[in-house]
């Protein structure tokens, strides 16, 4: 595979990938802008809105009659925040001539459908249609109200909320309710075409064509696309310690059957030049697998919980520890995990839970360069950070982390939030007092 | 042990297929410039295999066994644990239970012959004692109440209640609570040896690997003999109409989930069920898929969002078609579905539809083939019921919309659907 990266415009950025090993090509486009609270809703919404139609397909059935014609190909919305990055636009994927019929090359309409769903939506008088951007407004707010359905993310989403309540990263990539509510389709298409000329734009490519021929391909597609003075000013601050000197406890009532507690750490002065690959290998002997600390104390030898992971969040600096525990085994359960954290800092890591670590974490990058879907995640975050090493440059890296390494983050991770969702009072409480879950194993 | 070769030009796919002299089925698909390497090794056993007949006894074992064994197949006699021994090799391991099949499987990018092997043993290795069976009924337990909070788990199975009246796909894989605790070390002693014997298997692999010698490594380590195949007894055959056609309950949720089902009658033979499944599937494509004139209305008109889909499912000798989603208003949209397919089944579907909705299934059948988990599941499920999943390449070159239309005409007539709604809890007094 070579990686290539080149500016076709003024703050258009193409990061290409060649690959002869997939069969299907898949792309994405993002706009760049700094995640906010003001803004948020209206970031969410913009890619749905655009989707609905362009000029030359007007509506949902035209444009994807359009795209079934095109070997099912098919171009969807993404919102994603990356860090307090808020990237919005679409991801693309569709068949590599060698598997069609009639041996097609898709690639140049592809880029024009994704072009025209960017800059030339269906509008009347200039503005985006009411009736498409109310329709998506209802949508966007089914789906915020809908985070309640599943609680274990919700769980940790509340966390993060609370963990980050005085910065950019507690502004859900959704926004809230009451933003959405008031978006107007008129200052919606202000503010889209705002960002049309202001944002810095991120394309990805992986697949059989050549540099040249998808530089070519985005650049015609691209043409029209209006360009002002772009807004570099975007990124993620970092907060390296917890926010009052006590851990702050939040505790949040659901007629539940199962309590979710969910633990927010920084991960702390080792932001200030982070060894990723240590980071990750310590998250690993932490709290991340079966042969992690987590998984064989707390939830094994102990059976405090039914599960409990830890993930990084290494962008912001956060390290997220989630659990589902019985609601009477809330002090042994936090306890237990943060005294599994204090034993990855003493040095208490056998040579075997080391190894076991690296092999894990090498393997899962290395597997990424199988899965286009992850291929793009990942260059797209090696974007924003100004990196260009690969996943198994990064891999590499990991084999070299030492025991002292893994100590080294762990000493710096520090506890900010206790997060619980609980039962209600008058609800019976849960007293079976046995473990787990765990769907797969 | 040589191996077939099949060479599917048009998609760039070859197959190896063998049968062991113990009756394990073998499918490798080897993968050029891969690093992952992904194995599947399944039976014929799921939480609906509860009835069953071996050596001419019958036996009827409680809801919830297929599931309950595969937690505990992970022990080892010596005390090790197969999950943590595949993980420390760099293996990302785990197993899934469904109403038909109990498959374990892992994923590597390096040492993968080893990796098999370890599969293949803990697998064909039961060890149980009551303590640790014991132990596990609490994590079972648990399990099963997260189960109950889930809205998606519980609208699909109040379904199932709906259109079988007894079929045991009814019970929940996991079993209930009450049920499991009849488990003891020997029931899962007995259904192991009985459903886990490799005549009953399918061992599926994908990945840069030499075909040859993954039937070697099951060569080796699985037992020689070749055991009869069990009989799964499901019940009388029950008729087309569901056993009841409305429910619905009110639980913790933002918005009414629901699910329409209907029951299919099932063709005998493995091909002509392939080929109807694929009829199915594009015909619910047409009539209700994402560019459909039935969803793009109901979506432009708030009725229903992208979470909206269809599936034809066909666990344990079943077959049907769901559909479903979240919508304000489930009875309308169910009222809309039927008008719909009144309309299909009258007019037909239009040639140009027809042609590039077919278009589009190529790609989305294209597409899948990247990933090697659906690959390998799809390809263990196809040997199941007695068909080879690659084939339906060729197969759906064959469909015609006129195919399409009969199977809306015949299937989705408003006396065949069942509606499965949970609502969001009334709340007295907000605030």
């Amino acid at each position: 595979m070579e990686y290539s990266r080149s500016e076709l415009m003024p703050g258009v950025f193409l990061s290409h990938l060649r690959s002869d090993k997939f069969k299907t090509a898949c792309m994405s486009l993002n706009l760049l802008t700094q995640l906010s609270r003001e803004t948020a809703s209206m970031n969410a919404l913009i890619p749905n809105v655009l989707a609905r139609g362009t000029t030359r397909y007007p509506d949902m059935e035209q444009l994807s009659a359009r795209f079934d014609e095109l070997y099912g190909a098919a171009v969807e919305p993404v919102n994603r925040r990356i860090g307090e990055v808020h990237c919005i636009g679409f991801f693309a994927s569709f068949p590599e001539p060698a598997f069609l019929p009639g041996g097609e090359a898709l690639l140049g309409e592809m880029c024009s459908l994704m072009a025209d769903m960017l800059l030339s939506p269906n509008t009347r008088g200039g503005l985006l249609l009411p009736q498409y951007v109310d329709s998506e407004k209802e949508k966007l707010m089914e789906l915020i109200r809908s985070r309640v359905n599943d609680k274990r993310s919700y769980a940790v989403q509340r966390c993060l909320e609370e963990m980050c309540c005085c910065e950019d990263y507690a502004v859900s990539r959704f926004g809230t309710l009451e933003d959405c509510e008031a978006i107007h389709y008129k200052k919606l298409t202000r503010y889209y075409r705002e960002i049309l000329r202001k944002s810095p734009v991120e394309l990805f490519y992986c697949g059989r064509a050549s540099l040249q021929e998808v530089e070519g391909a985005f650049r015609d597609a691209l043409a029209g696309m209006p360009r002002g003075e772009i807004d570099y000013d975007i990124g993620t601050d970092l907060r390296m310690n917890a926010l009052e000197d006590q851990p702050r406890y939040f505790e949040e009532q659901m007629d539940v059957t199962q309590g979710k507690l969910v633990l927010g750490f920084r991960l702390g002065s080792c932001m200030e030049d982070p060894d990723r690959a240590a980071i990750h290998v310590f998250n690993a002997v932490y709290g991340s697998g079966v042969n992690s600390k987590l998984f064989m104390n707390v939830r094994e030898k102990l059976s405090l919980c039914y599960y409990a992971s830890s993930a990084v969040i290494l962008r912001k600096g956060l390290m997220i520890v989630s659990s589902g525990i019985s609601f009477d085994k809330f002090e042994s359960a936090k306890g237990e995990i943060l005294a599994q954290l204090e034993a990855v800092r003493s040095g208490d890591i056998t040579g075997e839970e080391l190894t076991c670590a690296k092999r894990a974490v090498a393997s899962d990058l290395r597997a990424a360069m199988d899965s286009q879907g992850e291929l793009e995640g990942y260059w797209l975050s090696q974007a924003l950070d100004g990196l260009d090493y690969g996943p198994t440059e990064l891999a590499g890296l990991v084999e070299d982390v030492t025991k002292e390494d893994v100590m080294k983050i762990a000493e710096s991770v520090e506890l900010d939030l206790v997060y619980f969702l609980c039962g209600e009072d008058d609800a019976d409480p849960e007293d079976e007092g046995e473990d787990d879950e765990d769907a797969e194993a | 042990m040589k191996m077939q070769k099949h060479e599917y030009t048009g998609i760039g796919e070859t197959l190896y297929s063998a049968v062991l002299d113990n009756g394990l089925e073998v499918r490798v698909v080897p993968k050029k410039d891969f690093s992952t390497c992904y194995a599947a090794f399944a039976t014929r056993y799921g939480g609906a295999h509860r009835r069953f007949s071996v050596d001419g006894r019958k036996l009827d074992t409680p809801a919830g066994v297929a599931h309950y064994l595969e937690h505990k197949m992970f022990d080892l006699p010596n005390g090790d644990n197969a999950l943590a021994i595949l993980s420390a090799n760099g293996a990302d391991p785990n197993a899934f239970t469904s109403a038909e099949m109990t498959c374990y499987y892992f994923q590597c990018t390096e040492s993968f012959e080893e990796n098999l092997k370890m599969l293949l043993h803990f697998v064909s290795t039961p060890y149980f004692t009551d303590e640790t069976v014991q132990k596990e009924q609490g994590i079972i337990a648990q399990e099963i109440r997260m189960g109950e909070d889930n809205p998606g788990m519980v609208v699909y199975y109040r379904l199932l209640e709906m259109l079988y009246a007894h079929h045991p796909v009814r019970d929940r894989v996991a079993g209930s609570v009450e049920s499991i605790a009849e488990i003891t070390a020997q029931t899962l002693y007995d259904c192991h040896r009985v459903f886990y014997a490799p005549s009953n298997m399918v061992l599926c692999v994908e990945g840069d690997v030499d075909p040859e010698s993954v039937v070697r490594i099951a060569e080796d380590v699985l037992p020689k003999e070749k055991a009869p195949v069990p009989k799964a007894d499901f019940g009388e055959r029950e008729g087309i109409l569901p056993a009841e056609t409305r429910r619905t309950l009110e639980m913790e949720v933002s918005a009414p989930q629901f699910l329409i089902g209907v029951k299919l009658a099932r063709p005998e033979s493995g091909a002509a069920f392939q080929r109807e499944n694929i009829v199915a599937a594009l015909a619910m494509r047409m009539l209700c898929g994402s560019s459909s004139p039935f969803f793009t209305r109901l979506y432009a008109g708030g009725l229903l969002n992208m979470d909206f889909d269809y599936e034809i499912d066909s666990p344990a000798d079943t077959f049907m078609v769901i559909v479903g989603g979240e919508s304000r208003d489930p009875e309308q949209v169910l009222e809309a579905f039927q008008k719909e397919a009144q309309r299909v089944a009258a007019e037909g579907f239009d040639e140009g539809y027809f042609t590039r909705s077919r278009r589009a299934s190529l790609g989305a059948r294209l597409r899948a083939l990247e990933d090697f988990d659906s690959m390998c599941v799809a390809l263990a499920s196809g040997v199941l019921e007695g068909y080879c999943a690659l084939d339906s390449f060729a197969l759906l070159e064959s469909v015609t919309a006129e195919d399409c239309r009969r199977f809306v005409a015949e299937n989705l007539t408003p006396e065949r659907m069942a509606l499965s709604v949970i609502r969001p809890k009334v709340r007295e007094a907000e605030n």
